[in-house]
């Protein structure tokens, strides 16, 4: 079947399964591979993206459910060069260690601030309870959030970091730029 | 894991919905929200042969108030709900138990229509509509019936609703600073209830206490006549058999419905 | 101005934060084109005999273009344990005619699509015949029925001396606790499961993806298990979403994987659900300890006995071995005249046990500091001071204890201190008699670890090495190959900040390499917290070495004695003593032959981190609820390379090990079936369980380096389960309560509190 959605602001048209899950189609289909499939019981958020921009759980949206909508991934965020300000304040407050939570994670930080934009402590620790991390024990994730909850959509550090894939590829990876 | 292959049909409004159930009969189920049937579909618990995705139907969706209830569409979103000044006003039982459910991720999806069919007796929606003495509107080819939350569910995510009917909308009374109390007890934040009580009215539900959300009746009798929240609440689970599990046995769960029976009285939110 | 011992930011975030990291299922190689994709079939029963496998209709299915079974892997060997281990315990890759654990792989669908492979693993049709299922130290020891005919026995390995047990440990104690405490099997789960991809060129060789905590030990595993030359095996390590001890070497399942590419001549991947994540990969911890210590009434400790029995799951793997470190680790920080251990290790019918953060040293420090406490409730004295009597006192001199351990700095007691003013002790115990006199529902409970743990050991090859290279090319820009295998740890960051401050090369132009056996053939992975001390340090051994060797080629060129020569690391370039603008940059060194390094650093043995956790827990006396509150600690690990990294290790070890002692367990019914298979029933924890952590900070330096620096990435859950574990029981420890086994749950604190208010009642009745 036919379905027409918008991803990181790019119109797409792809002839899909049903069953097709959206964060299946993101990283298959399109490449986008931040999103992460971490469970399989809709726990974890390792595949949290915006629909619309609210923060949903791509491994449990149908591709066909998001027709006609807005997706953003990881990839969406920031702007070339410049990290957004959730993905700069992760980086200042040291907010990842793996990385295989994090796309996930900033995604529903960022789904979390547009919604409560001066949360407490508390807040934000409920705001992340469908995202699981196991290696930073979420200090400095709850950490990142509040700075950048108080940088205010200003980029705390100014922080220039570039951003792009081919500039850090790992090994074994060809430059698969993001769309 | 993914779900066994199925057609998908995107309804264009309820009646086309329920056409397509009309025709599909077993085979077919609702997708709204996707929240309580995809999980069971990716873990191969359910494979329906055709779903059919009510998700766009603005006619399903929306809040408002009819006389001294309110009237939700089966489509409004956990998330909405929660946040609805309404519901807030008049069932804010009703809107702290769908602010309970998951996470924030699967409130912006999971719908009440969705969530009271999917009828686990764990969950908070349910119990929140038995604690109320709401009802559901249910649309068929016959018309719409109406079912009050004490007969709708009938055992482990059963309910009345035919294949053929599709859960249209959800009434509760409207009972602005009635007092109301809730206790969900978890180990987790974004757990299902290990057991759970709700109470408002003079009604008193518990979750997963049994298979489908009980009323606390002899907790009920005895408040209604003159004990007090303690007293009530060691009646609280009298007549229930809850299941055993790797979070709780039989005699904890008694004793968690007791507790937070007694909690859910002294109208405790947490 | 030296940037070690800083905050750096990670050089390797800003690609983890917008394109996100590559882990081997995300890997795009031409390499890879029209892989095939497996899907395993496992058992859904503990131990049967399998009578007969029928992949008809699965061959039929859509996509499937082969399936495959144990007798089709007969001619690659089983795999077998360490030495010391009952050698008929072998595992097949796929199993031929016993399945001994629910989720052994049986056989595997191969398919051209991945959503393929589960439509078709339904087909596959299996006939057990149903044997008892062994579950529980009891059922394993009692030996009825045995998991291998062949051997015997269900006692895979034993340690330390039973024979040489005294009778009269004890004797002179005027007050001896004993308690039999579980160390419960919890899962890894880290967030990336497990997966590969596999191929074969036309040279024979095997390039296998696959992710690891060290590939040149996967490489090693995956040769023997393939029987193959490793030299005909290329493992490439993507970026690698966390492993915890449980991704060391190759698993069954990779094992199939490169079989199946090489039989089917056609690149093929492989990605586990979290389903079998949770019971295909090795499980942690799985100890019974019985512990007894005895001492005087004035709090002096004078003898402990500590008994394991270590569950290996139904092949022994290294969690087989681990109370080996149990019983090195035995006395722990203290002094302790009379100390005994020995160690069981039995198999039962369920998950493997392999390696989990602290790897059989947190088993150590759990049952010591319980029994601490044990001993301080016995005796009626505040745990905090019984444990600062026995502390050992400070020792800048390697210490060796009674169990062959040889402790190389420690200053216990400041740590404890320390731990104790930070938490604002008394305070904390003022607050709890309060609440005791009021008879508060919730209550509060104040726990302590004292510990000391044992990192970057050496192996059977030697005593403890690393390798690293260092090269610096014409363009200014520097490599590193480093033979350890980061999987958050920020050794893209750690390694460049320790090359860059000899080098003087800035670091966003130096590129780490590590986790491909053909670039790196050799290194020691990064496990047991040893990678700054040995890796850290060959690395910046290696720049040192490469600003020697640049030293005589710009001599060469300045024509200059090589002792007249300064290095301007600021500049990054050689000039002549006394004469700044006779100078030559030391990229320039590279202009005409390869400036580059290999060193090897060997450290004199293991290094022994130290601290002290307190715990505050508050106690739902009424339906057994805990909430974690606050966890300080102090997690002494010598001189401090990057404090932002070093705290980030802590706060996911802290929460490791208090999620282990509240919350996280591995369930496993009577038929040995796992109840806890899911992310929804395993209780991982959340954001909401835990609070944000307080951390002292203390280094005693080590001189086994000259980085100064010990192994920081266990001791946080080392120290910090025990705490919490404590703190519960702490909190309800004036209605009687003494023990309550991990992980304390709702329905454990209760059932510990009905019994403690019962056993009161009697005793008033009496």
């Amino acid at each position: 079947m036919q379905v027409n959605l918008t991803v990181n602001g790019k119109p797409r048209s792809d002839d899909v399964e049903p069953r097709l899950l959206l964060v299946h189609y993101l990283r298959e289909r399109l490449g986008l591979r931040a999103a992460n499939v971490g469970c399989d019981t809709t726990s974890c958020g390792a595949c949290t993206v915006l629909l619309d921009g609210e923060s949903v759980k791509s491994c449990t949206v149908l591709t066909a459910q998001a027709a006609g909508q807005e997706v953003t991934t990881a990839e969406g965020l920031g702007d070339g060069d410049t990290l957004s300000p959730v993905q700069a304040a992760f980086r200042q407050e040291h907010g990842l260690q793996c990385g295989f939570c994090t796309p996930g994670m900033v995604m529903a930080a960022t789904g979390l601030l547009a919604e409560n934009p001066h949360p407490t402590e508390t807040q934000v620790r409920e705001g992340l309870e469908g995202n699981f991390c196991r290696c930073t024990g979420y200090h400095n994730i709850v950490r990142a959030v509040l700075a950048a909850a108080e940088a205010g959509g200003r980029d705390p550090a100014g922080d220039p970091a570039t951003a792009t894939a081919a500039a850090t590829a790992g090994p074994g990876q060809s430059a698969e730029a993001a769309q | 894991m993914i779900p066994a292959p199925f057609e998908y049909v995107a309804a264009a409004s309820a009646a086309h919905a329920l056409d397509l159930l009309g025709e599909h009969g077993d085979d077919a189920k609702v997708l709204a929200g996707g929240h309580s049937l995809l999980p069971m579909m990716k873990l191969r618990l359910a494979a329906p042969e055709v779903l059919i995705d009510i998700g766009r139907l603005t006619e399903l969706s929306g809040i408002t108030s009819d006389g001294d209830e309110l009237v939700i569409g089966a489509m409004t979103r956990h998330a909405e709900l929660a946040a609805s000044a309404l519901v807030r006003r008049g069932a804010p039982l009703l809107a702290h138990a769908a602010a309970q459910v998951g996470d924030p991720q699967i409130r912006h999806r999971g719908t009440i229509g969705g969530s009271l069919a999917h009828a686990d007796p764990a969950a908070d929606l349910p119990m929140a509509l038995v604690a109320l003495g709401g009802s559901v509107e249910l649309r068929g080819p016959a018309g719409v019936r109406t079912v009050g939350a004490d007969e709708f569910f009938t055992g482990y995510f059963e309910t009345v609703l035919e294949p053929d009917e599709l859960l249209a909308a959800v009434r509760v009374p409207s009972r602005p600073g009635q007092p109301w109390g809730y206790q969900k007890f978890t180990r987790r934040a974004n757990d299902w209830a290990i057991v759970g009580a709700a109470a408002a009215g003079g009604r008193i539900a518990l979750a997963n206490m049994g298979p489908v959300p009980v009323r606390a009746l002899a907790a009920e009798q005895a408040a209604a006549g003159g004990a007090s929240p303690a007293e009530a609440a060691e009646l609280a689970a009298e007549g229930t058999s809850p299941g055993e599990d790797i979070h709780a046995d039989r005699a904890f769960r008694q004793h968690l419905a007791r507790v937070l029976t007694r909690r859910a009285l002294e109208h405790q939110r947490h | 101005m030296s940037i070690l011992g800083t905050r750096v930011l990670r050089t390797e975030d800003p690609r983890f934060l917008t394109t996100g990291g590559v882990y081997t299922e995300d890997v795009v190689d031409e390499r890879l084109a029209g892989a095939c994709h497996l899907f395993f079939v496992r058992s859904p029963i503990a131990h049967a005999r399998i009578t007969g496998i029928d992949v008809s209709a699965a061959r039929e299915a859509p996509g499937v273009l082969a399936v495959f079974t144990g007798a089709d892997l007969a001619g690659l060997p089983s795999r077998k344990g360490f030495p010391m281990i009952n050698q008929e315990m072998a595992q097949r890759p796929l199993a031929t005619d016993t399945v001994r654990y629910v989720g052994e792989p049986v056989a595997v669908v191969v398919t051209a699509e991945p959503y393929q492979g589960e439509d078709a693993t339904e087909l596959v049709s299996v006939d057990y015949d149903p044997l008892p299922a062994v579950v529980g130290f009891e059922a394993a020891q009692a030996g009825e029925v045995l998991l291998f005919e062949a051997a015997g026995t269900n006692v895979a390995a034993e340690f330390g001396n039973r024979e040489a047990q005294r009778a009269d440990l004890f004797d002179g104690c005027e007050a001896v606790v004993t308690q039999v405490i579980a160390n419960q099997r919890v899962a890894p789960a880290p967030m990336e499961s497990r997966s590969g991809a596999a191929v074969w060129g036309e040279d024979g060789r095997l390039t296998a993806w696959i992710p690891n905590q060290g590939a040149q030990g996967t490489r090693g595993s995956l040769a023997r298990q393939l029987d193959v030359d490793a030299a005909n095996v290329r493992v490439i390590t993507p970026d690698v979403g966390g492993a915890f001890g449980a991704k060391f070497g190759a698993d069954p399942e990779h094992v199939v994987l490169a079989w199946v590419a090489r039989e089917l001549g056609r690149p093929a991947r492989w990605s586990e659900t979290r389903f079998e994540n949770l019971i295909g990969m090795t499980h942690g911890r799985a100890q019974e300890n019985t512990v007894t210590i005895g001492g005087r009434r004035d709090g002096t400790l004078l003898a402990y006995r500590l008994e394991i029995l270590q569950d290996a799951g139904a092949y022994p793997r290294i969690g087989a071995i681990l109370p080996s470190l149990t019983i090195l680790m035995a006395p722990g920080p203290y002094t302790i005249p009379r100390a005994e251990a020995f160690a069981t290790t039995v198999v039962t019918t369920t998950t493997p046990i392999g390696a989990y953060r602290g790897a059989g040293r947190p088993e150590a420090t759990a049952a010591l500091e319980r029994a601490i406490d044990l001993f301080a409730a016995e005796i009626g004295m505040d745990p905090a001071q019984v444990r600062r009597q026995n502390l050992l006192p400070p020792f800048t001199e390697p210490h060796q204890t009674d169990f062959g351990a040889l402790y190389d700095s420690g200053d216990y007691v400041t740590a404890l201190e320390a731990a104790l003013k930070a938490a604002g002790y008394d305070e904390l115990r003022r607050d709890q008699a309060e609440r005791r006199a009021r008879g508060d529902t919730l209550q509060l409970g104040i726990g302590l670890a004292s510990y000391v743990e044992i990192t970057g050991g050496g192996d059977e090859s030697g005593p403890p090495n690393e390798n690293a290279t260092v090269e610096v090319h014409p363009d200014g820009t520097a490599t590193i190959l480093t033979g350890t295998s980061p999987h958050g740890q920020g050794h893209e960051t750690a390694w460049a900040m320790l090359a860059s401050d000899e080098l003087g090369i800035p670091m966003d132009k130096i590129t780490l390499k590590w986790g491909d056996t053909d670039l790196i053939p050799q290194g020691g992975g990064t496990g047991g917290s040893r990678s700054l001390q040995q890796g850290g340090a060959a690395v910046q051994q290696a720049s040192q070495e490469l600003i020697e060797v640049a030293r005589g080629r710009a001599a060469a060129e300045l024509e200059a004695s090589p002792a007249d020569l300064v290095f301007d690391v600021e500049r990054s370039a050689f000039a002549v003593a006394g004469d700044p603008e006779a100078s030559v940059p030391l990229a320039s060194l590279a202009a005409e032959e390869r400036l580059l390094v290999r060193a090897v650093f060997s450290a004199p043995g293991a290094t022994y981190p130290f601290g002290t956790h307190v715990a505050v827990t508050e106690v739902d006396t009424e339906t057994g609820k805990v909430f974690l509150r606050r966890v300080i600690t102090v997690d002494d690990a010598g001189v401090v390379l990057n404090p932002l990294l070093a705290e980030g290790q802590r706060h996911g070890g802290i929460a490791q090990g208090a999620a282990q002692a509240f919350l996280e367990e591995m369930v496993y019914d009577s038929d040995g079936n796992p109840l806890t298979a899911s992310f929804a029933d395993y209780p991982f924890l959340s954001a909401t369980e835990v609070p944000s952590f307080e951390l002292a900070d203390m280094a005693t330096p080590t001189t086994y380096n000259p980085l100064g620096a010990k192994g920081i990435g266990e001791a946080g859950t080392i120290g910090s389960t025990p705490a919490v574990q404590n703190a519960v029981v702490d909190a309800v420890a004036h209605l009687g309560v003494r023990h309550i086994d991990m992980p304390t749950s709702p329905q454990r604190v209760w059932a510990a509190v009905q019994a403690a208010v019962q056993g009161a009642a009697r005793k008033e009745n009496a």
